[in-house]
């Protein structure tokens, strides 16, 4: 791969870095208006390059080439564990930098209206162009370490968008709550890189030993313990795979289940997605750019990139079906019971990163039809999850609230953002051709060719409840009557933010007609299966039907059903209680280990210290008797001293 | 005559410079001061400029050598029937701690700005303090090394016993004792081996080249180790550093949290790591469960406190364990990590303490159970707050991480002296307080600056002054080029860590 695009793809992270400099010199105080230009005329042009990257490599390179086009040595910690910041150029890191691009781009010029007059204006950008330089950087990311590096980023950016409205006490306790959760999990990540990085290297230097040339990896002598094609290679995953690791586990899938927790965490799969409703406290451009089409997916994204070590490992893939499986479900359920309209769609994503996780955990090394699907739908997610945010926004922005109850009869007052509403809802709701249809297909076609029966199950009936809690809130939010003085005075967003929702629209109709498996596997034999598709589309239908019949009507059917199912229903509403179970760890975790600590720090260590200042004083006082005052005194004492420093240094040299 | 010499020359003559400043003009003196140290931070940079490229027409294999090899050495007989001499010279270790310790003292005279009491006694304390400190790092001679060591250690307690707050006389007073009683430690280990050697040199490298007996390592290795420690804040000898940070006026907490206590990890590599390779073989387990507690129990410690400076002093206990730690792993990972958090947590302290006091300025109270809201006033000083938050818990892109993650490589590659599944647990434990950390310091952040705006005279505050910003942003550069291209401070130090490394 050679060419000017690809050995200077490290342009394509640089110019939201150059934004964020930009506005910061130039776009503050009176001129604040210009920091949402800069800031779209910078990832716009990234957007730019990444449709000639892409253009680039599918009339350049073979189908499925991957290579390092430009790095620098970054960080040395010893040889072959020397770790440089590149640009790894192969299907899935261009498929990811192109939705990450598109997806930013719609948000910075959308966000020129949501945001107009707020006064963190500026600042808004400044964050905005700090997440997309931190996600591209880990997209082109070619080494383990360099993923961390940017994965942290893209953590605290999220963390200040979600505090963005820094006043508001839910949205501080929701950052730090991202924060940490997510922190929690990535020290996981960090002891994978351990891991990794010990017993690879080692592998590398007994290589060197037994005169076997790293060349079975590499080339070069420049093979990298932390590199993903070292990780990556045949014989390093064997050798990992012979070591035993703890619990009985090999030593290969110990690492990767620790990669995963990272991923987990980052991807907010079950138990550790708790952060990810309270993320809506930020502005709801950042929920569609970070917490629906791009961050979260990252998790995603490091599973596909270390895909042959799962793979090698195979209980770490199980892991990731079973993780994927119950996420999916879990959060399905719970969407259909909130209210809230960003929470709806926050679960909703939840649901559908389990939906991906799960492809990834069917496919294997000899059918990794899974992984195609699983990036395929991360691809058709991405438009139709940010159109439903950005629409969400819209409603959000001429409602002035979230709550669903507060909406109603907006289908005449917004058209626009109905139209495109409706375009996302009946995507992701799985029904031919708009794009969910297809690459949800794909991934229940994957689950029943590996002979996942349970999973193919479970992956329908989420199906049916996706449709089902989509056009839930469709329905009460955009039909019926006006429910409130807000929903009655409510008009169309100006076309700054209508244009958008247009273009995203429209990826939602067509996206599903790009064969985005092929491409990221050539070669690989994809079959339609007619009854995956029947079923999917009855399920589909089953969901939107049942959807209307509850809240279409006049007759309180929902409500009724919700009471007749009494305690599963507030179960499920007050999202399984697991938010309270971490809450009390938490407290548990302050009473009884950190209070304990400053405590024994200030009573029983540092008195320990006191009292031997106390001691040393009472034996001065005692000693006192000795300070005669008698010159004679002194000096017999002075004579005694010196011969007795004498005698020790004659024993000590004997 | 060395350059090194003029970095104690400048500073001492610059605490001369203001000793004759009229009564008067209390505000000559901070420029004075400004200007001897800003000469001595363009002489510091200038000389690692030189000493690369000195390193690199050196030339030759250096990967197999065993003894530290110094640049700019000079060394002029002072007592010479005892083997003393004024021995001066230079590594990559003590040139980054020199760069660090010009960084802390030119930012700490623009954070003491204000200072108009007794400013005469106070700059010229802190100029010989800095001067003291400056000697350690280019002494060669064991002796000298002690010598300087004293020199930094004492003005402190006057510093603090005369311009500190709240409980300033017993602060200062722990904290003299204390160090005084690690120095006895360090001054009876530094004699054995001086005897062991043949008393007939302090020469460091000298010294190095001896076979002590692995009895005598034994017992002076902990002496040491101790010694040093306990200006290093080694548990459980680390109950006077929030107490004497907490008391200290701003500079001298950042010139203490930032450079002094640096001074314990260095004397640790420098006396006890090198010179005793057979004792800290036999010891590298206890320290490494001792500096383990540190880490965590610190962090841990952190959570709970309501003093900005009590936590940003737990903080330090917890960070410092991390340069100790990595000294344990006695492999090269390991101590390049120890110097790189060295340098690291030296900067980002001192941030920290600078703009504590900042804010204490402003808001007459460091308890952040009482403040809220104050970004909306001072974003100035609460950004540089957060960066040096996020370079605490160890963000990619600040100095923190490059430190953390060599230092958490090393403990994890281990040394064939300790039995390497303890040796991973304890790193283990050693990563997990990046969580508590990231408790500790958004809690604490988001406490002091977000939020409403707790008291109403609050809304009368102002955001930082140019000498302010000057020194906040000197400092957070620091911490963002190192992160962003750790070469710059890698590339320094490397050299001078192999042959450390080669020892063992």
């Amino acid at each position: 791969m050679t060419g000017f695009l690809f050995e200077n793809a490290w342009m394509i992270p640089a110019l939201p870095l150059i934004s964020i400099l930009l506005i910061g010199l130039f776009a503050t105080g009176s001129n604040a208006r210009f920091a949402g230009i800069i800031g779209s005329v910078a990832i716009g042009t990234a957007f730019l390059l990444t449709c000639g990257l892409g253009l680039a490599y599918l009339s350049s390179a073979e189908a499925g080439a991957s290579a390092v086009t430009w790095s620098i040595e970054w960080l040395r910690y010893q040889d072959h564990l020397v770790v440089s910041l590149g640009t790894l150029i192969d299907p899935i890191s261009l498929l990811l930098l192109f939705v990450v691009t598109s997806v930013s781009l719609l948000v910075h010029v959308y966000s020129i209206g949501y945001m107009a007059g707020d006064e963190g204006y500026s600042r808004y950008f400044v964050f905005l162009s700090l997440f997309t330089f931190s996600m591209l950087g880990l997209v082109l990311a070619p080494n383990l370490l360099q993923m961390y590096v940017f994965w942290e980023l893209v953590g605290v950016s999220s963390f200040l968008l979600i505090g963005f409205y820094y006043t508001l006490p839910e949205a501080i306790a929701a950052s730090k709550k991202a924060f940490i959760v997510t922190r929690f999990a990535d020290l996981f990540f960090l002891a994978g890189i351990l891991v990794l990085g010990f017993f690879v290297h080692q592998w590398i230097v007994d290589a060197e030993w037994g005169g076997v040339t790293a060349a079975a990896v590499q080339s070069a002598s420049a093979v990298q313990a932390l590199d993903f094609a070292t990780i990556n290679s045949e014989p390093v995953l064997a050798h990992l795979k012979d070591q035993p690791g703890v619990l009985g586990l090999d030593l290969l899938t110990v690492a990767m289940l620790l990669v995963f927790i990272g991923a987990a965490g980052k991807s907010a799969m079950f138990p550790l997605h708790v952060w990810l409703p309270d993320a809506m406290a930020g502005p709801t451009p950042v929920s569609a750019l970070i917490h629906a089409a791009t961050m979260v997916v990252a998790g995603v994204y490091l599973v596909a990139r270390l895909f042959p070590g799962f793979a090698a490992s195979g209980d770490a893939l199980d892991v990731v079906a079973a993780v994927g499986c119950i996420t999916c479900l879990f959060s399905a359920l719970i969407a259909c019971t909130q209210t809230d309209i960003k929470r709806v769609l926050a679960f909703s994503t939840l649901s559908q990163i389990g939906y991906m996780m799960l492809a990834l955990g069917v496919a294997s090394a000899e059918h990794p039809a899974g992984l195609g699907a699983a990036m395929f739908h991360l691809f058709t997610h991405a438009f139709f999850k940010a159109l439903l945010f950005l629409g969400a926004g819209s409603v959000i922005h001429a409602v002035h609230s979230n709550d669903v109850a507060e909406m109603g009869g907006l289908r005449k007052k917004m058209p626009l953002t109905h139209a495109t509403f409706l375009i996302a809802t009946i995507a992701i709701a799985g029904v031919p051709p708009l794009a969910g249809f297809f690459s949800k297909d794909e991934i229940l076609g994957a689950a029943l060719d590996g002979e996942h029966h349970l999973i193919f199950g479970v992956g329908l009936f989420v199906a049916a409840l996706t449709a089902f809690y989509m056009f839930r809130v469709y329905i009460l939010t955009f039909l019926g009557g006006h429910k409130s003085d807000g929903a009655a005075k409510a008009h169309e967003s100006p076309p700054i933010m209508t244009i958008p929702l247009v273009v995203l629209g429209v990826m939602s109709v067509c996206g599903g007609w790009i064969a985005v498996s092929q491409f990221v596997l050539p070669g690989v034999e994809l079959h339609a299966h007619l009854l995956v598709m029947g079923l999917s589309v009855a399920a589909a239908v089953v969901g939107i039907g049942s959807a209307f019949w509850l809240y279409g009507g006049q007759a309180n059917r929902a409500q009724t059903m919700a009471e007749s199912m009494g305690g599963i229903y507030r179960l499920v509403q007050n999202k399984f209680y697991i938010d309270e179970v971490y809450l009390f760890v938490t407290k548990m975790i302050f009473r009884f280990i950190a209070a304990p600590a400053a405590w024994f720090d200030r009573h029983v260590v540092d008195a320990v210290m006191n009292l031997s200042a106390t001691v040393v004083r009472w034996v001065g006082a005692r000693l006192n008797v000795l300070q005669t005052g008698q010159v004679q005194t002194y000096g017999i004492w002075m004579i005694n001293g010196t011969i007795l420093v004498l005698l020790f240094l004659w024993l000590v040299q004997r | 005559m060395s350059w090194l010499s003029l970095l104690i020359l400048i500073p001492f003559a610059t605490a001369l410079a203001v000793v004759a400043t009229p009564d008067s003009k209390w505000y000559v003196r901070r420029w004075v001061a400004l200007f001897g140290t800003g000469v001595v931070l363009a002489l510091s940079l200038v000389m690692s400029v030189s000493y690369m490229q000195a390193v690199l027409q050196r030339g030759g294999d250096a990967s197999m050598l065993t003894i530290s090899q110094m640049e700019f050495e000079q060394s002029v007989p002072w007592f010479k029937s005892m083997g003393i001499e004024y021995h001066v010279g230079v590594d990559g270790i003590a040139m980054a701690m020199i760069v660090l310790t010009a960084i802390i003292i030119f930012t700490g005279v623009l954070a003491s700005w204000e200072v108009k009491e007794r400013s005469r006694e106070f700059y010229a304390f802190l100029l010989v303090l800095v001067t003291g400190v400056f000697g350690v790092f280019i002494s060669v001679d064991l002796f000298l090394f002690f010598l300087f060591y004293e020199v930094a250690v004492l003005p402190m307690y006057l510093l603090i016993g005369v311009w500190g707050t709240g409980r300033k006389e017993y602060s200062a007073m722990k904290l003299t004792l204390m160090l005084m009683v690690g120095s006895a430690l360090v001054l009876v280990g530094m004699l054995a081996l001086y005897h062991a050697a043949g008393s007939q040199t302090f020469d460091l490298n000298k010294l190095a080249m001896v076979d002590y007996s692995r009895d005598l390592q034994q017992w002076v290795f902990p002496c040491v180790f101790v010694g040093f420690g306990v200006l290093g804040a080694l548990f459980p000898f680390h109950t006077w550093s929030p107490d004497g940070h907490a008391s200290a006026p701003t500079a001298v907490s950042m010139l203490h949290a930032g450079v002094l206590m640096k001074l314990g990890g260095y004397g640790v590599l420098r006396v006890a790591v090198y010179l005793m390779p057979e004792g800290a073989k036999q010891w590298a387990l206890f320290f490494l469960v001792l500096t383990t507690i540190n880490i965590v129990y610190g962090a841990y410690a952190a959570i709970r406190q309501t003093d900005l400076k009590y936590f940003t002093a737990y903080s330090s206990v917890s960070h410092c364990g991390f340069v100790l730690f990595g000294l344990c792993s006695l492999n090269l990972m390991g101590f390049k990590g120890a110097v790189i958090q060295m340098f690291s947590h030296g900067i980002m302290t001192g941030l920290f303490f600078g703009l504590i006091g900042m804010v204490y300025g402003r808001s007459k109270t460091r308890d952040l159970t009482k403040m809220g809201g104050l970004s909306k006033r001072i974003p100035w000083l609460a950004t540089s707050f957060y960066i040096a938050g996020l370079a605490s818990l160890g963000l990619p892109g600040l100095s923190g991480f490059v430190a953390e993650s060599t230092v958490f490589l090393g403990g994890f590659f281990g040394n064939p002296w300790v039995d390497s599944t303890t040796m991973r647990i304890c790193t283990l434990l050693a990563t997990s307080s990046i969580v508590v950390t990231a408790v500790y310091v958004l809690r604490g952040l988001s406490r002091v600056f977000q939020g409403p705006m707790t008291k109403s005279e609050f809304s009368q505050m102002q955001d930082a002054t140019i000498p302010e910003k000057l020194c906040t942003g000197i400092l957070v550069a620091t911490l963002a080029v190192v992160g962003m291209y750790p070469p710059v401070l890698i590339d320094l130090i490397e050299h001078a860590i192999v042959p450390i490394a080669n020892r063992f």
